[in-house]
């Protein structure tokens, strides 16, 4: 066991990928040399060589059609998209080739290409910096799409994706890189030193894809999360003392939906909480399969709690996505119902 | 078994990282002078050369030479050195007031401010630049009000874009300085469209896009150079080559197989490349190119080629990727200081004005500083109300549902 923020957990299962299969290899904006703007690829460089972890230009769609084209070749590439908010330029090659390759040629070709990308707000990065366009790509068949939470789960996850032999969206919040969140910014953020995920074990391990982790145990109502929201609904249960389940989805494609299902049969209830806008966010697609699932088992309206549907806002982050009082109140309220 | 060894493929480096000499032996600077000017209605065929060569006027005793230095207006020109003095104050005091913490980012232009400057100066009113985050000269040489400029940066209740933008990410159609898109590249192909619909409908105005070498790798760009060598709108390509774009050198978006300007001659627009750390040849250049614009020959594409010696941006420390005294060596010089020295031989400015100007430009930047602060710093004095508006023209029920569940 090593003491892990995410930034060295992912950084930690490249390495451990990259020295075990020469087929993997690593590029991106700024990812060789500098080793990444958020430092992921800090020193792969030098221990795997300029032709298996180097620079690309900026061009996303470059990045990803290039990736596209080794790894129907057979390699492995795991692609650095240098901000979530920059994965448009690469939305066609994603959607359109990545996704439907294995499909369209009736498995002849395949490309087992992982997309990595910071996501998510928190650190005052403006509309171009703090987008959670995880829906974007749930919505298209053909992909997989990740968003861990903590270093334990981005190392093993991480590790699975390179692994799979579909294409996968790998989605990390940034404003977990460097600890856990507890939704309120005025508070200094914590370190994951200490914190039980943050203990990450050495050396090759996985966490399976689809599969979701339950975060904490309660009987009174379920609560989806996913990424840093998972701190959020933490924060708003404690401060609450409602008695919820929290549910870490960890794989939005493929989803447990048994895990999922079993919850809230048993609790009666269930929130959803998420980052990205409301309108045909990821947590429509929630409500609907929970609603499909467990209608008489429900004792209160499927509730949502997500960012506005606004572009995202540079000064007033903190009231754009859902903090522990807003999740709070949601929280109250549904328990009020009869 | 193939009668080949084994394939290889490329990964550029740059001259120098940490560690190393500065080196800057790639790049071949002529004689200020030595290039000829074309007329504006030249064939891009016959100029061919002048994508590959540098543009240069001033020389390094502060003379103006060649074809390239057309007379400028006293006035001009004081107006283009005080501007640039101007900007590197404000470019200081904005780097102060993020180690602050007074707001949350902030991108310099130091080494590059003879480039927006000497084009917005050839510019006429009306005319729309597309610009990216390091143009802020562009605003800074007209009667863009500094304290509405910083209270963009602090994102305050007098922010003219509502804490909504990125600071520096200013945004004003009055002052011809089109509102900044983060996803780079993306707004190249807008100004080839708006240059397109002046022409539609008549006008007289023309547009000017800009980008970074390292962004000319972006899809866009290309995107725009095939629109506008289709349609041959009243447009300036410009492409500012500062050799950096974060931590990869220029290499890295193919500057090493031919120069930016090069580009331009798949599609036959003309092209030319110019030093950018040079204010005449900005000036002159510019207006070459505007004038093209403005007699309906078509786009130009113009690589200014400078150096970015600052940061990239607050959140980069370039030490851990190129040598540390490569700014030092670059062999285009100071854009102020060359500029200081030829105005100085004409007899129009001095030592002491300069000292005093520097002076005056870092008091009325403290003092627009101070008044902006008071408006809130760090998004301060902006409300949650600001998040709902301009979604929509008119905000739709389910946007006034959210705006009165967060309780504003
Ligand atoms: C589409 C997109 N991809 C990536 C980024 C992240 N990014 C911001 S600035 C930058 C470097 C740009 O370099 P260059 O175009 O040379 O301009 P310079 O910063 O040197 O002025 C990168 C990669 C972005 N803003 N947009």
């Amino acid at each position: 066991m090593a003491e892990m923020n995410m930034v060295e957990a992912i950084r930690d299962a490249l390495d451990i990928k990259m020295a075990q299969d020469r087929d993997v290899v690593v590029f991106g904006e700024d990812v060789g040399y500098f080793g990444g703007v958020f430092r992921c690829t800090a020193g792969l460089q030098e221990k795997y060589g300029k032709d298996r972890v180097f620079d690309a230009p900026i061009n996303e769609s470059g990045i990803v059609g290039v990736g596209i084209g080794m790894a129907t070749y057979g390699l492995r590439p795991c692609v650095e998209v240098q901000f979530a908010d920059y994965i448009y330029p690469a939305y066609d090659q994603i959607v359109s080739e990545a996704a439907r390759l294995r499909y369209r040629s009736a498995g002849d070709f395949t490309a087992p290409i992982t997309i990595r990308t910071p996501c998510g707000g928190g650190i005052f990065g403006g509309q171009t910096h703090s987008q959670s366009p995880e829906a974007l790509f749930t919505h298209v068949s053909g992909l997989k799409t990740i968003i861990p939470s903590n270093p334990y789960d981005a190392k093993g996850l991480l590790i699975a994706a390179i692994e799979d032999d579909d294409p996968v969206v790998f989605f990390e919040p940034k404003r977990l890189y460097n600890g856990p969140f507890d939704g309120h910014h005025d508070r200094p953020s914590k370190s994951w030193a200490g914190h039980p995920w943050g203990d990450v074990p050495q050396g090759h391990y996985i966490v399976p894809i689809g599969k979701a982790a339950i975060r904490r145990e309660g009987a009174a109502v379920t609560i989806l999360a996913y990424g840093t929201m998972v701190y959020v609904a933490e924060a708003a249960v404690a401060a609450t003392g409602i008695d919820a389940e929290i549910i870490d989805l960890r794989s939005l494609v493929p989803l447990d939906i048994e895990t999922i299902v079993t919850s809230v049969q048993k609790t009666g209830r269930c929130m959803i909480v998420h980052e990205a806008t409301l309108t045909s966010g990821f947590g429509a697609e929630l409500a609907a399969q929970v609603q499909e699932r467990c209608f008489y088992h429900l004792e209160a309206p499927i509730a949502r709690v997500t960012g506005w549907d606004t572009p995202y806002p540079h000064a007033q982050e903190w009231d754009y996505f859902p903090g522990p009082k807003r999740v709070g109140k949601v929280l109250v309220a549904m328990m009020e119902e009869i | 078994m193939s009668e080949h060894g084994p394939l290889s493929f490329n990964v550029p480096e740059p001259m120098g990282r940490p560690g190393d000499e500065p080196d800057f032996s790639y790049l071949d600077v002529p004689r200020a002078g030595t290039v000829r000017k074309p007329p504006v209605d030249v064939d891009h065929q016959d100029i061919r050369d002048l994508a590959r060569t540098m543009i240069r006027v001033l020389n390094r005793d502060g003379d103006a030479v060649g074809e390239w230095a057309d007379p400028v207006e006293d006035e001009t020109i004081l107006h283009a050195l005080r501007s640039m003095i101007r900007t590197r104050a404000f470019d200081e005091r904005m780097m102060t007031l993020q180690r602050q913490g007074k707001t949350s980012f902030y991108m310099k232009c130091t080494g590059e401010e003879a480039i927006a400057i000497g084009q917005q100066l050839a510019l006429a009113p009306g005319d729309m630049n597309f610009p990216t985050y390091r143009q802020q000269g562009l605003l800074l040489c007209q009667d863009y009000p500094l304290v509405d400029m910083i209270s963009q940066i602090l994102s305050n209740a007098n922010d003219p874009l509502r804490g909504r933008q990125l600071p520096v990410m200013y945004s004003s159609k009055k002052h011809g300085f089109f509102s900044i898109s983060g996803n780079l590249g993306t707004q190249y192909v807008h100004a080839v469209g708006w240059a397109m619909a002046s022409a539609i409908k008549g006008d007289t105005k023309i547009a000017t896009a800009w980008i970074g070498d390292g962004s000319t790798a972006e899809s866009d760009f290309h995107a725009a150079l095939v629109n506008a060598s289709v349609y041959k709108p009243p447009v300036v390509l410009n492409v500012v080559n500062n050799q950096w774009a974060i931590s990869s050198f220029q290499g890295i978006a193919g500057g090493d197989s031919a120069t930016f300007a090069e580009r331009a001659h798949g599609f036959g627009i003309p092209s030319l490349r110019v030093d950018g750390n040079d204010w005449i040849a900005v000036y002159n250049v510019s207006r070459w190119a505007i004038e093209r614009a403005r007699r309906n020959l078509g786009p130009t594409l113009i690589e200014w080629v400078t150096y970015r010696v600052a940061p990239h941006s607050t959140s980069d420390d370039p030490a851990r990727y190129r040598p540390r005294k490569e700014s030092d060596a670059w062999p285009l010089g100071d854009p102020v200081l060359r500029l200081k020295n030829h105005l100085i031989k004409r007899g129009l400015w001095s030592e002491d004005r300069h000292v005093q100007a520097e002076a005056e430009y870092a008091q009325e930047v403290k003092a627009a500083t101070k008044k902006a602060e008071s408006f809130g710093v760090m998004g301060g004095g902006s409300t949650a109300r600001d998040i709902f508006d301009d979604v929509y023209k008119d905000m739709p029920p389910h946007l006034r549902e959210q705006r009165q569940k967060l309780g504003v």
